[in-house]
């Protein structure tokens, strides 16, 4: 097909023909179209259905506020629904296809809805889908979900790639029009850090789409010139297919930079879209107006356009959308559209000006007092209706209708922050109103300045009272000579002839007669108006449907527009892609990975790894042999116990506390006692919240008068530390205390069981027997023949174990000496799951059982608990309700019959106790099978439960559907004298 | 939000990590007689006001400084930024 | 000084650092710096000053680095720098600034807690306006600060127009350095 409705001029490069096909068609265009101009180009009008009635719909627009021209862009994982034609830039092979029809656009089955349409009126669902209520969910919602949506999602896995970036300016100028331009030649000439922002992909705004003239020169070479000097400017930054998408507080705003959309596919290692945070002193909106159409019946037809936009095709892109052009305007610049075609050869047939008097255009059939007030046309507009000033009604022949209603300042950016906008009788519209983003200030027709040299005067004044506020002094230039007609319009919001749909909001096909339903029924406020209709919530946010429906609502109530009200716009400006906002963070790039100094070690080994927060930690170490995780772990755990196993524990948290209040600072953050533990020696902490409850544990050591070391869970780390300081710059502001992490300074690996102290002592420089190093033991020693190490004896498995740590640059090493140092002793090396196995043998608590919910009594520790001192948490620890006699306390628990599995969150009840809240005495926090006990065991929190030792009971888990004998135990079930660990 | 450090500058309030009421500093002497119905009040009774609000936050990607910013909840309008520290000490806590 | 037997790994896990180049931009893993932090015990503030001074040992202001023969410095908090040594000689480089400072600060060895990268490029601001929310462009000269790179905490130092150094936990070193590549490559 050949462009047949391409005219001459334009910013188009016709010396390169661009193919690209839609719904499998295959067209021509240039360079510098739209797909919506290049479909325009080759009589394309039809380009989708809309959302409720399947109505045929084309462009109403040649912008970002477009409604209508909703396509799939591009195929295959790449394939975008709901893009608007309007704004897709074209390129060489770019395929797109209509959506929200079936089988073919041209001939729509949904399209039944249309006929439909006295059913389907505002509040259609809120009324029909009512009950029964059992309807909802089998049949209802799937309907609905089935029938909702425009486009399809591809549901393959985005190949694209997103960035994010922050930048910084004293003055973010949003939109590069004749009032972003000057503004941003004022501000960059005198030296401020400006960032020029477009959505476009051609700076000049309106001055593209205008034939005027700016400073003796066609606009868009004024605007070539001005983009020229200011990118010899080091201090602009123009970012060109850069929205504006929010603003933020205290002049934060977001931007979406389309880096590579106008391309087939992103170049290799470049994003499809960087999501900008810009940080700005000042903001010029100076994002233009848009125009709004005048509702009549029929108004949604193929080729009825806003008159702005059919004149833009014209001058910028060189298409006319008909070769009959009919106007519809009640206001001069809509005019404008005639005498633009028209100087373009293009049969303008009429002029419908709804305007009485005044007047008429030369050599142009100008109908003054007259409206529209039907067209035809199935696919396409044919013809239109026109009510003649002397009452009369006359059908002419078009194929093309451009409609001006007046235009609406794009304040949308300034009522974020919930500033109303206010209503400007001169223009008819609502301009950015008090209380908006702070230092933002409106230029142009943003502000309701609407001729060329409107904008570029506020644009310049604007940027003075920038740079004036920066402390910059900067005078006033004179300003190129532009046009600077007056807005002359007399408002006509929509026609009352004729009983058909009129429609308001194309994209959520909201008519006259819906507001007019909604009135009926009584929901007249703006919000309810909204919700109620759907007016202006589809995903143009109502750009160009809004204040019209404001109008016919107050019309209806009597009321004047200000009084009837106007909602708010919010973040986005356009629709953003989830992946913009994702960025990098996704897939195994969610979030960064932390590795263990054995890391490199245990991958050679074949590791099973594990997530803990962000840390890849071994969970086990399977032999070849071995085909079932727990076989690996039963004998990790029976080695351990039998001979020595070797852990990496490096990501317990570790504090560095010094000063010489370290011990005080302690004795405030830990509910016992600190500050009388010997130097060279280690005690079991235990931290709680004020409220009372337990926040973290660990081991803490002294290794110098004014020096210890904490260890903290590794999921705490991080709040342990902000915690700490809270305590130390908030609550006791003047104790001598320094706090740094450690955590990955050093290498730590745990050696556990009877032959823990013969395997490090081979590799230990000094005697580490019991009577020089003892149990709680904690010092600096060095390994291997004088690598600064530190050797801590603790235990958290119940046997002979020792934590040694070194400089993590030789935790690769240590791990393999220590494995080949505990070759005699057939020593292994086990992860995180044989170390839930040997501390729950052992009764120790963990992450399970400090769940945020448990005090110190609950979990068997309350005598740690000094009442001798004023400690975090120690008050409210002695609340009545936290020390009921009957209250939760830690218990271990056997299935009676041992070869019945135990799960973790069952939950205790009595034998012969109906499964019910009521009997509820508590639950299994952790669970696993114990090679040494001979079957699962588990803690548990249960009421009284230290008065239960020795009964029966039965764990139950709904979820499971289990219901298992247990006896109630003690917590330790290895070794409870301790034994083991002091030998 | 930006948040004017007093030390560092303006920094994005995405760097700090938000705590509550400026009043959990005023921290009552566990050991005084009284000091379960102390702690009570001190944990459990805050004001919540749509207006100006003393607050707590801290710098975790920055100096690891708590401060005391005072901000507008309705508006977030931040008119003063002090290091808790300082007040703190104002408060008589030094001992 | 360790045995031969013992072999240091790199943040990265390798026997040496590591340097990659794409566009022009250049990353170096440096494994040749030995830290540790200092801060200043209570009131001590003058026996600091005084100590730094006969270390020559200068202890920069807010936001600041030096670079010096031997030591260099970056401001952590009030009162809490991170001093900078050149591992070869300073290995042990706590024990020399408690030789030094003796009570008056305390000091805390922090050498493998983190991994260390030079990033160079004669277009660096286009990589780091896409890793962290500094103003680099505007920032003086030894500018040093802590940041926020892909959900990493980082310490940026500004050392030349075109040269800036990170400091990344050294667990995250991977991640960190994935990070850099992805946008080096995406500005290249």
């Amino acid at each position: 097909m050949t462009q047949i409705n391409r005219i001459a001029g334009g910013l188009i490069d016709r010396s390169t023909m661009l193919r690209f096909t839609f719904d499998g068609k295959s067209y021509t265009g240039h360079p510098g179209d739209t797909l919506a101009s290049a479909l325009l180009a080759n009589g394309v009008r039809l380009m989708g259905r809309s959302f409720k009635y399947h109505r045929p719909r084309g462009p109403l627009s040649a912008g970002s506020e477009e409604p209508n021209a909703l396509v799939e862009l591009r195929s295959g994982a790449r394939q975008e629904p709901n893009t608007r034609a309007t704004v897709a830039e074209l390129f060489d092979g770019l395929a797109a296809n209509s959506q929200n029809r079936w089988p073919s656009l041209a001939f729509d089955m949904m399209s039944l809805n249309d006929r439909l349409s006295n059913f389907l009126a505002a509040g259609f669902y809120y009324k029909t889908f009512m009950w029964p209520a059992a309807f909802w969910e089998k049949i209802y919602e799937p309907i609905i979900r089935r029938a909702a949506g425009l486009g399809s999602m591809s549901r393959l896995e985005d190949p694209d790639s997103y960035d994010k970036g922050f930048l910084h300016c004293d003055v973010l100028i949003i939109g590069a029009g004749p009032a972003g331009l000057m503004a941003a030649l004022t501000a960059g000439r005198a030296g401020s850090r400006v960032i020029l922002a477009d959505e476009d992909f051609r700076f000049g705004g309106r001055l593209n789409a205008e034939t005027h003239d700016v400073g003796g020169m066609p606009g868009t070479d004024w605007a070539a010139a001005t983009v020229a000097e200011l990118s010899t400017l080091p201090n602009v930054r123009l970012m060109l297919r850069t929205t504006i998408i929010g603003a933020f507080d205290h002049g934060i705003y977001s931007a979406v930079e389309r880096v590579s959309d106008h391309l087939a596919q992103p170049l290799p290692g470049k994003p499809r879209q960087t999501l900008w945070r810009i940080y700005s002193k000042h903001t010029i909106l100076a994002a233009g107006a848009t125009e709004r159409p005048v509702a009549f019946e029929n108004n949604d037809r193929p080729g009825i356009m806003l008159a702005g936009s059919l004149r833009a095709y014209a001058n910028r892109w060189g298409v006319t959308v008909g070769d009959r052009v009919a106007v519809f305007s009640n206001n001069d610049d809509g005019l404008r559209t005639a005498l633009d075609l028209q100087a373009k050869g293009v049969d303008v047939v009429a002029v419908i000006d709804s305007r009485e008097g005044g007047a008429l255009l030369p050599g142009i059939r100008h109908l003054r007092g007259a409206q529209v007030i039907d067209s035809e046309g199935r696919l396409g507009l044919k013809s239109i209706t026109v009510r003649l000033a002397n009452g009369k009604t006359e059908t002419i022949n078009a194929t093309a209708l451009a409609v001006s209603g007046g235009w609406n300042p794009n304040l949308n950016i300034a009522s974020h922050h919930r500033a109303k906008p206010k209503w400007l009788e001169a223009i008819a519209a609502f301009v950015p109103g008090e209380g908006g983003p702070g230092n933002l200030t409106a230029a142009g027709a943003a502000r309701g300045a609407m001729s060329t040299h409107a904008a570029l005067s506020t644009g310049q004044s604007s940027a003075l009272e920038v740079l004036d506020a920066l402390g910059v002094n900067v005078k006033a230039t004179a300003l190129p000579k532009a046009e600077d007609a007056p807005v002359a319009i007399t408002p006509l919001w929509h026609v009352h002839y004729g009983n058909g749909r009129a429609w308001i909001d194309m994209q959520n096909d909201v008519t006259v007669k819906d507001i007019k339903l909604a009135h009926q029924e009584n929901f007249t406020s703006v919000e309810h108006l909204k919700r109620y209709t759907t007016l202006g919530m589809a995903t143009d946010q109502g750009k160009t449907g809004n204040v019209i429906g404001l109008a016919v609502m107050a019309e209806l109530t009597g009321r004047s527009i200000p009084e009837t009200g106007t909602t708010v716009y919010r973040p986005p400006y356009t629709p953003v892609a989830m992946g913009t906002l994702a960025g990098r963070s996704r897939g195994k790039e969610f979030k960064p990975f932390r590795h263990t100094p054995s890391h490199q070690w245990a991958m050679e080994q074949g590791a099973i790894f594990v997530e803990v927060g962000m840390w890849l930690r071994t969970q086990w170490l399977p032999r070849a042999d071995e085909t079932h995780w727990r076989q690996s772990v039963d004998r990790e755990v029976l080695a351990t116990r039998k001979s020595v196993g070797i852990c990496d524990v490096t990501t317990l948290g570790k504090i560095d506390i010094q000063g010489t209040d370290a011990g005080t600072f302690l004795d405030k953050v830990y509910a016992n006692t600190f500050s009388t533990l010997a130097v060279g020696k280690c005690r079991y902490g235990l931290m709680l919240r004020e409220d009372g409850i337990v926040f973290d544990d660990g081991t803490t050591a002294r290794l110098a008068e004014h020096e210890y070391v904490m260890t903290t869970t590794t999921a705490n780390a991080v709040t342990v530390f902000r915690h700490l300081e809270f305590v130390r710059q908030c609550l006791f502001p003047d104790l001598d205390v320094q706090l740094i992490s450690t955590t990955e300074a050093w290498a730590q690996y745990s050696v556990a069981g009877p032959n823990a102290r013969k395997l490090l002592q081979k590799l230990v420089d000094q005697d580490i027997s019991d009577a020089v190093f003892p149990y709680m033991g904690a010092g600096n020693i060095t390994v291997c023949g004088g690598l600064r190490a530190r050797l801590f004896r603790i235990s958290f498995s119940g046997e002979l174990a020792y934590e040694i740590a070194v400089p993590t640059r030789y935790g690769d090493a240590l791990i393999r000496q220590l494995v080949e140092a505990g070759k005699e002793f057939d020593a292994i090396v086990y992860g995180t799951e044989t170390l839930g196995v040997l501390r729950i043998e052992k009764g120790h608590v963990a992450g399970n059982e400090l769940n945020g919910q448990s005090t110190a009594l609950n979990m068997g520790l309350g005598k740690m608990v000094s009442k001798k001192k004023d400690s975090i948490g120690m008050t409210l620890s002695q609340r009545e309700g936290l020390n009921d006699p009957n209250g939760y306390r830690l218990v271990g628990v056997k299935p009676v019959d041992i070869t019945q599995a135990l799960s973790a969150g069952s939950h205790f009840l009595e034998i012969g106790a109906a499964p019910v809240a009521g009997n509820d005495g508590g639950w299994l926090t952790s669970m696993v099978y114990s090679p040494h006990i001979g079957s699962h065991i588990a803690l548990g929190y249960l009421k009284a439960g230290d008065q239960k030792i020795g009964q029966r009971m039965r764990a139950v888990n709904f979820l499971n559907k289990t219901d298992v004998e247990i006896e109630i135990v003690s917590p330790h079930f290895l070794d409870p004298e301790g034994e083991r660990l002091r030998g | 939000m930006i948040i004017n450090h007093p030390i560092l500058g303006p920094r994005d309030a995405q760097e700090f990590v938000y705590l509550g009421d400026e009043s959990l500093m005023a921290r009552p002497d566990g050991m005084a007689p009284d000091a379960i119905a102390l702690f009570h009040d001190y944990l459990y009774l805050r004001d919540n006001p749509a207006g100006e609000h003393r607050e707590l936050w801290y710098h975790e990607q920055g100096d690891r400084s708590w401060l005391v910013v005072t901000r507008n909840t309705v508006t977030h309008e931040i008119s003063k930024v002090e290091l808790a520290r300082d007040v703190a000490r104002s408060m008589g806590r030094s001992t | 000084m360790a045995n031969a037997e013992l072999k240091p790994l790199t943040a990265l896990g390798h026997p040496a650092p590591t340097t990659i180049e794409i566009g022009g931009c250049r990353i170096i893993e440096r494994f040749d710096v030995a830290l540790a932090s200092l801060a200043t015990r209570r009131g001590r503030e003058k026996d600091v000053a005084k100590a730094g001074k006969l270390a020559k040992l200068v202890l920069p202001g807010v936001s600041q680095s030096i670079t010096s023969s031997v030591y260099g410095a970056f401001w952590l908090s009030s009162q809490q720098w991170m001093i900078e040594a050149p591992f070869a000689t300073h290995e042990d480089i706590a024990a020399h600034l408690k030789s030094m400072f003796a009570d008056a600060a305390s000091i805390t060895e922090q050498t493998d807690a983190w991994v260390r990268f030079d990033v160079s490029s004669r277009n660096l601001q286009p990589v780091l306006e896409r890793l962290c929310n500094v103003d680099v462009a505007k920032a003086e000269m030894d500018f040093a600060t802590r940041t926020v790179i892909e959900h990493i905490g980082c310490y940026l130092i500004k050392r030349g127009a075109d040269n800036v150094t990170l400091y990344g936990p050294r667990s995250m070193a991977a991640s960190l350095l994935h990070a850099l590549e992805i946008i080096a490559h995406s500005v290249a």
